[in-house]
Order: structure tokens, then C-alpha cells, then sequence
């Protein structure tokens, strides 16, 4: 099973789940999973076209899955997915 | 820079770094001969600057407009509670300056905007980014891609943090991706809370901050592998971290193959700011908080809606009914129909999240957002409401 990591600012939408567990061979299939359990990721993660959104990074191991096969980017079953959101806190 | 020396007290004073073989008198008077510029002087900038001050970098700029809050105080470690009320730069300023006279600090006690960015930053070698908003971090970064400085970035939200080093040029001439090859667009107004809005734990600015002290020490005095090209992450609570790569994007409007924007632009329009608040507060009815102390005192038959969560509520509260906005779908046959509805929350933006929800879904027509939620309760009629 492919373990997928949720980022704090998503956890509201997991029931406060920090991972997912997914038997997908592909990041389409474990983003697929992921948004059919948890429904209301699924505007924050993917446009209208089904594609990963420009604020919001898909990671497969230490590398940005574009640059690798975007979203047919395969998976093992070892394999850490990172959804990696902009923050912005700091200051206040 | 050859030529830069050391009085009897800053030799004492630095020997912890001159005796470092690797760093020695070189990288002390690399860092003298340095202008740092930190925007934001609140959780990053709080140890980014003790430490940058400490080391001995040369010149620091200090740019922050805001004052000094009580509820600063739970992390924003360069402050003490005789400077609640004082401009923060200005206190960070008498701070850093009380812990290293040898050093020349400067003052911007403004906004940082696309009208006075470049001619701020271009006076600074290196920028630390310590902010706490989109727009901002994009007005940064763009500004420092544009003027060829190096932004040494991090961000935190509740218990998670991020790092990295961008616009860095190695000695074989490479540049190293910036924030826009990251995320070349800001997440919708909303998705993601500010620390104001979102709570941060008190001593995670403290660990990201001082990451990025380091950074910036690193990329002055040249030594060590900068963080360039790499994400750090850390979390809080689990104790892991991770590094991810970091590459340029071709499609960068700045710097990619095809570069489309050769200035600043409008960075509340980039990020969506502008639309949606007007949008919101044009469709919301509200009352404002001397309108609702009238009607209290006119003892007028109104219910008072609270949509803030539990524990907020436990904070302080204006002894409204608590339905917390995720679940105001369940609480409708609980809201009166017949009489005036206020709603709150703690600024206003949720509980007119709450009524479009309940106008939209269900046909309320009675709803009225209080202006400004508790907190501009607290400010204009009762003082000693807690602010959080």
C-alpha cells in the first residue's frame, strides 16, 4: 500500500487524518481513492479538468511528479506521496 | 572587504566563529561587510533577527508596520510585555541593537508594496522572508527574482513549516529555482488560514526562523550546501521531516523560457483578494457592533449566533447560541425564522460564510453578519473581552 501524507491545511477535510493508505499503482488511482473517501478534497486538490492544481504540489518520494509522469507517475507499494500545499504564516 | 576590521570587542565577541577553521576572520568579515533586509518582525523574524544580530551581519534592515499585540507575545520572542503598543520595528530595532552595538541597523516602519519594494530591497544582498501572507510572499519573491537577490524563505502553519533558499546563483553560475517554480499560483483566498486565523504553535517560527538564520549566514559566508533547489518540511507533532527537490520551472513568468512579466504587479489581485471580499460583503446584511450594543440595551427580540468552534468559544464569548459554521446545516431548525438573526464569529468572515450557506440552502432572509466579529466587539465596546 502506497502511503499518502496530508498536509495540516487538507486535514479538515480527512476527519484530522494525517495519512492515507492506498492500493493504487498510480498517483491518479491513490489521489483517486483519497477523494473518493474523503469528497470534499477534491476541489482543493484537482481543477475542473481533473488535473493537480497550480497552488497545491504532488510529490513521489523526494521528486515533484512533474518532472516525472505527472499524474500516471507509478507508485509501489512503499512508496511516500506528499501533497505539498502553499503556506504563508510567519509574521502575525 | 580585505580591508574590514575588528575592534578588541568584536574579536571577543565573534571567536566562538572565528575559531571554526572553515569560517574563521573571512566569514566574520563577509558577514560585517553584509545587508540583510527581514520582512516581518513577528515568529520568523523574532529569532531571524536575534541571530542575524548575534553573528554580526553588517547592516540589517527591519521592515514591519504593524505594533506589538498581546498575542504576539507566545512566540514572537524579540519582544517584552512593556512593548505591547510600540511599533514592532522600532522595538526589534532597540532589541538587536541592545544585543550587538556593532552593527548598523535600519528601520522601515512601512507596508512592504509593489509601489516601494524595488527601491527598499535593492539596497540589500539578502532577503529573509518572514511574512505571513500571499501576497507578500509573491511581492518578495518576485521582487527579489527582478533585482537579482537571494530570498531566503520559510513559512509555518500550525504545527507544519517549510524552508528553502531561492534565486541563489552557485559559483559555476546556475540559478536555483524561486517560489513561483514552487507554486506558481497562490491557493485560493480561504483554503489555507493565516497564523491569525489558523493558530500556530508558539515555538515552531522559533525552529523555522532559526533555520533560516542559518541559511542566510551560510549563503553570505559561502560555506556548506545552501538549501537550494530543496523544500524542507518539518512537522511538529510527528517529528519528521523531509527534503524534496525543487526545480525550475520553464513556464516561470519571471525567469522560465519565456518570461512575461518584467515588473511587480497587483499581488491582491494575483491572489484573489479583492474580489473576494468585496463579493462577500456586497451579498451579506450586517450590523455593526454599536448597533448590536443598542439592541442589547433596548432589550430588542433578536437571537445572537455564535459559529465559531468550541474551543474558541471557551476563549470568550458574547453568549450567543454555539453552531459552529462546519455544522450550521444541522443546527437550521434551531435558527428563528420570524425575528432578526445575528451571526458571528471571531472577524466576520466565517459567520457571512454561515448566512450565504443558510440564504443559499435553506432561505433564511433575517440573517445579520456582525461587522467585524468579536474582536471588533472587543475594540469598540467592551475592552475587556479577550482578543485572540
Amino acid at each position: 500500500m502506497a502511503k499518502l501524507i496530508i498536509p495540516t491545511p487538507l486535514r479538515k477535510f480527512t476527519e484530522n487524518q494525517p495519512a492515507f493508505e492506498s492500493a493504487g499503482q498510480t498517483v491518479k488511482e491513490v489521489l483517486g481513492d483519497l477523494i473518493t473517501k474523503h469528497t470534499a478534497l477534491k476541489k482543493h486538490l484537482l481543477d475542473d479538468g481533473g488535473n493537480v492544481r497550480s497552488f497545491v504540489r504532488i510529490y513521489v518520494g523526494e521528486d515533484d511528479i512533474q518532472y516525472l509522469q505527472r499524474e500516471n507517475t507509478p507508485v509501489q507499494s512503499n512508496t511516500v506521496v506528499s501533497i505539498i500545499p502553499a503556506i504563508a504564516g510567519g509574521s502575525k | 572587504m580585505a580591508n574590514l576590521t575588528f575592534n578588541k570587542d568584536e574579536l571577543e565577541r565573534y571567536s566562538r566563529h572565528l575559531i571554526i577553521p572553515d569560517f574563521n576572520i573571512e566569514g566574520q568579515r563577509k558577514l560585517k561587510a553584509s545587508k540583510v533586509l527581514v520582512v516581518g518582525s513577528g515568529g520568523l523574524g523574532s529569532p531571524l533577527l536575534l541571530y542575524l544580530a548575534a553573528a554580526g551581519i553588517g547592516t540589517i534592515g527591519i521592515l514591519d508596520f504593524d505594533l506589538v499585540d498581546d498575542s504576539n507575545l507566545q512566540r514572537q520572542v524579540l519582544f517584552s510585555q512593556a512593548d505591547v503598543g510600540k511599533s514592532k520595528a522600532e522595538a526589534a530595532r532597540d532589541r538587536i541593537v541592545g544585543l550587538n552595538p556593532h552593527i548598523k541597523v535600519v528601520v522601515h516602519n512601512i507596508k512592504l508594496t509593489s509601489d516601494n519594494a524595488l527601491e527598499i530591497i535593492k539596497d540589500y544582498d539578502v532577503i529573509a522572508d518572514g511574512t505571513d501572507n500571499f501576497p507578500t510572499r509573491y511581492l518578495v519573491n518576485d521582487a527579489c527574482v527582478l533585482l537579482d537577490k537571494i530570498n531566503v524563505y520559510a513559512s509555518v502553519y500550525r504545527f507544519e513549516g517549510q524552508a528553502s533558499v531561492f534565486n541563489y546563483v552557485d559559483a559555476e553560475g546556475n540559478r536555483g529555482p524561486n517560489y513561483r517554480d514552487l507554486f506558481p499560483s497562490p491557493p485560493p483566498p480561504g483554503l489555507v488560514p493565516s497564523c491569525a486565523e489558523g493558530g500556530v504553535i508558539g515555538v515552531l517560527p522559533g525552529i523555522l526562523g532559526s533555520l533560516q538564520a542559518n541559511e542566510v549566514i551560510k549563503v553570505i559566508s559561502g560555506i556548506g550546501d545552501p538549501l537550494v533547489g530543496r523544500l524542507f518540511l518539518f512537522d511538529a507533532l510527528s517529528f519528521e521531516t523531509r527534503t524534496l527537490k525543487v526545480q525550475r520551472d520553464p513556464n516561470n513568468p519571471l525567469n522560465g523560457e519565456n518570461p512575461s512579466q518584467t515588473e511587480l504587479i497587483d499581488y491582491h489581485q494575483f491572489c484573489g483578494l479583492d474580489q473576494h471580499t468585496s463579493n462577500e460583503k456586497l451579498v451579506v446584511k450586517e450590523v455593526d457592533v454599536h448597533e448590536l450594543s443598542q439592541m442589547i440595551i433596548d432589550k430588542v427580540d433578536y437571537q445572537l449566533i455564535d459559529v465559531r468552534e468550541p474551543y474558541e468559544y471557551e476563549i470568550t464569548n458574547l453568549s450567543g447560541e454555539l453552531m459552529p459554521l462546519k455544522q450550521v446545516s444541522e443546527f437550521v431548525p434551531k435558527i428563528e425564522k420570524n425575528k432578526r438573526v445575528v451571526i458571528h464569529c471571531r472577524s466576520g468572515v466565517r459567520s457571512a460564510k454561515a448566512i450565504k450557506q443558510l440564504e443559499n440552502e435553506f432561505g433564511f432572509d433575517n440573517l445579520y453578519n456582525l461587522k467585524g466579529g468579536i474582536l471588533a466587539y472587543a475594540d469598540e465596546i467592551d475592552t475587556e473581552i479577550p482578543k485572540y
